[in-house]
């Protein structure tokens, strides 16, 4: 009991510079996010003005921002069914096959997780060079010597899914880490039973692996739709800046130009505030849409 | 008979099965092996076919970098605000982690909740409001003292990182922190040891595992953070990825090739000796729990 002076000094110093330093860097900042969004703000004027929903309303006609939403969801969806595809297949046969090198494999494939985005735009810049870039030079073995160069990053049809491939590039490793890690608790017996009746290995991997790991896939559903909308951004600020005109631009870097480069602090907050519903919103569907009585085992 | 044919179509599974790791493994493996070959290149050499092989060992592109494209004086800052970041989170997060698992006190549940919570805001979203509040603070300071503070300011950068990523260092810490048995504080408690003296010599040594996984992932994650840095660094205090970018830029008009792998290299070594020192430590901790962007 005559401790409890002592305890009340221990617990108060423990808390309080973590919680001061996350109400002021982060719950005041997502807070004037919502409260910025209601307000028609050019940054150096300083003159704020109430405005209520306008510019939602503004939002809504923009065709800007339609463009950045149409990218943003195309993003998702490649980046997700491709990054899952992959991510799965090579779980299963890494942690279901006898491989050599199995080790040697696990560590490669995680290492562009552990590269800076600016790195891996740096090395998809090399890439897609047009004219001395690793991609169009082998091309030319099969198009020919004199085939004109496909311009990866300056054609607009062209360049949104250049950057599908660098993001998925980026992700695979990431998610069959963490396939692997789910599977590896997957009973043996399991597989020696379905062996003995005789199902192949595409079998089991559907009928056994996959129902089992599903609660980690749905998991990991969830973290594709915020990760894309957030990395997409990452990429596009260090590969293309929304270019070449517009044909890259996605939810945040449009954000980013409307409030940091533009000086539209409002309408900036109001994109945030927009994607933000949007991607909980998403997560939410997603997690309605894949729920399964869960598997005992 | 049976059983041969199953055999054969084993082995052709199998060799499907090698062509597609070896595929991916390439695919990985030669573009990075790509960039440290391109920045022993001279420039001369950057033109023509991307795949021959460096004429000799090149390192003056290294010395450009950190001289001309000032890579060097980046480094130190990145150096710099890594170590602060990563040292003023462990300062902070560790007793809060410790004492939010451990004590119950008036607003412990709110506190968990919210330190939860803030695991779904992300820095991407919140970047530009820290950015007109310290735009704010500075212009306050500019009527008192005549100069500004906060923003282009590495220490600022520093907290923002650590704050940043507190409900991420706190969740993974205090997670491990329940699941040790009481009875170590209170036999500790009994032999007389203060709250603090058993938090420090008692507790902290036996979450040094979960200690590692917070310091390597915030170590990448603070080491190749660009927005915030982007956003709050503008002057001549910028950190790597960020001077990388604008090698990236400046190559496209000036066409300085070697400077820009020579700079690729310095940004991703670090993590990439890293990596291989304790990749195993790396991916096991990723199970626990971690969203990457």
């Amino acid at each position: 009991m005559k401790n409890t002076k002592a305890k009340k000094a221990f617990i108060v110093t423990c808390v309080t510079p973590a919680t001061l330093l996350f109400i002021i860097f982060m719950i005041i900042p997502t807070i004037k996010v919502f409260n910025m969004s209601l307000y028609k703000w050019g940054g150096f004027s300083n003159t704020k003005q109430f405005v209520g929903l306008q510019n939602f309303k503004l939002l809504m006609s923009d065709s800007n921002f339609f463009r950045s939403f149409q990218n943003t969801i195309l993003l998702i969806t490649l980046v997700t069914i491709v990054t899952m595809a992959f991510a799965l297949i090579f779980a299963a046969i890494l942690s279901r096959e006898k491989i050599v090198g199995q080790n040697f494999f696990r560590i490669v494939f995680y290492i562009p997780n552990i590269l800076s985005v600016v790195v891996i735009s740096a090395i998809f810049s090399a890439i897609y060079d047009p004219n001395n870039g690793l991609l169009n030079s082998i091309l030319s073995i099969f198009r020919g010597k004199d085939a004109t160069p496909i311009l990866w990053m300056g054609d607009q049809k062209i360049v949104i899914y250049s950057l599908v491939i660098a993001m998925i590039w980026q992700a695979i490793g990431y998610y069959m880490v963490m396939y692997m890690a789910s599977m590896a608790s997957v009973p043996e017996s399991l597989y020696e039973s379905a062996n003995l009746e005789g199902a192949g290995r595409i079998r089991q991997f559907f009928d056994i692996t996959l129902p089992l790991i599903w609660t980690n896939i749905r998991t990991t559903l969830t973290f594709f739709v915020i990760s894309s909308i957030n990395l997409s951004f990452l990429f596009v600020k260090a590969m293309t800046n929304g270019g070449p005109d517009g044909a890259t631009e996605v939810f945040l870097s449009y954000m980013y130009q409307q409030a940091y480069t533009n000086s539209s602090y409002g309408y900036g907050m109001a994109i945030g505030v927009l994607v933000f519903a949007f991607s909980f919103a998403l997560s939410a569907v997603v997690n309605i849409a894949t729920k399964r009585e869960p598997l005992e085992f | 008979m049976n059983n041969s044919k199953t055999g054969v179509n084993d082995k052709i599974v199998k060799v499907f099965i090698y062509l597609a790791l070896f595929l991916l493994a390439i695919s990985i493996i030669v573009p990075v092996a790509w960039v440290f070959m391109a920045s022993v290149k001279e420039n001369s050499e950057f033109y023509g076919n991307p795949w021959t092989l460096p004429q000799g060992l090149y390192f003056q592109n290294f010395a450009d970098a950190f001289t001309k494209a000032s890579m060097g004086s980046y480094m130190i800052n990145s150096v710099i605000v890594t170590a602060l970041a990563l040292a003023l989170l462990l300062v902070i997060a560790l007793p809060a982690a410790y004492t939010l698992a451990r004590y119950k006190f008036m607003g412990s549940k709110l506190l968990n909740i919210l330190f939860m919570g803030g695991l779904f805001i992300n820095v991407n979203y919140i970047v530009v409001p820290i950015f007109l509040m310290l735009v704010d603070a500075d212009k306050a300071l500019k009527t008192w003292i005549g100069s500004g503070f906060f923003l282009n300011n590495l220490f600022i950068t520093a907290l923002v990182y650590a704050s940043t990523a507190l409900p991420f260092t706190i969740y993974l810490l205090s997670g491990f922190f329940v699941t040790i048995p009481k009875d170590y504080e209170e036999a500790a408690f009994v032999d007389g040891s203060g709250y603090f003296r058993t938090m420090v010599t008692i507790m902290m040594p036996m979450a040094k595992p979960s200690i590692i996984t917070v310091i390597l992932f915030n170590f990448l994650a603070f080491w190749n953070e660009y927005i915030i840095s982007m956003t709050l660094l503008t002057k001549e205090s910028k950190t790597l990825p960020v001077g990388l970018m604008q090698l990236m830029q400046a190559q496209k008009a000036a066409a300085n090739y070697g400077q820009l792998y020579a700079g690729l290299v310095i940004v991703m070594l670090p993590t990439l000796i890293l990596y291989m020192l304790v990749q195993k430590k790396l991916t096991q901790g990723m199970s626990l729990g971690g969203l990457k962007g």
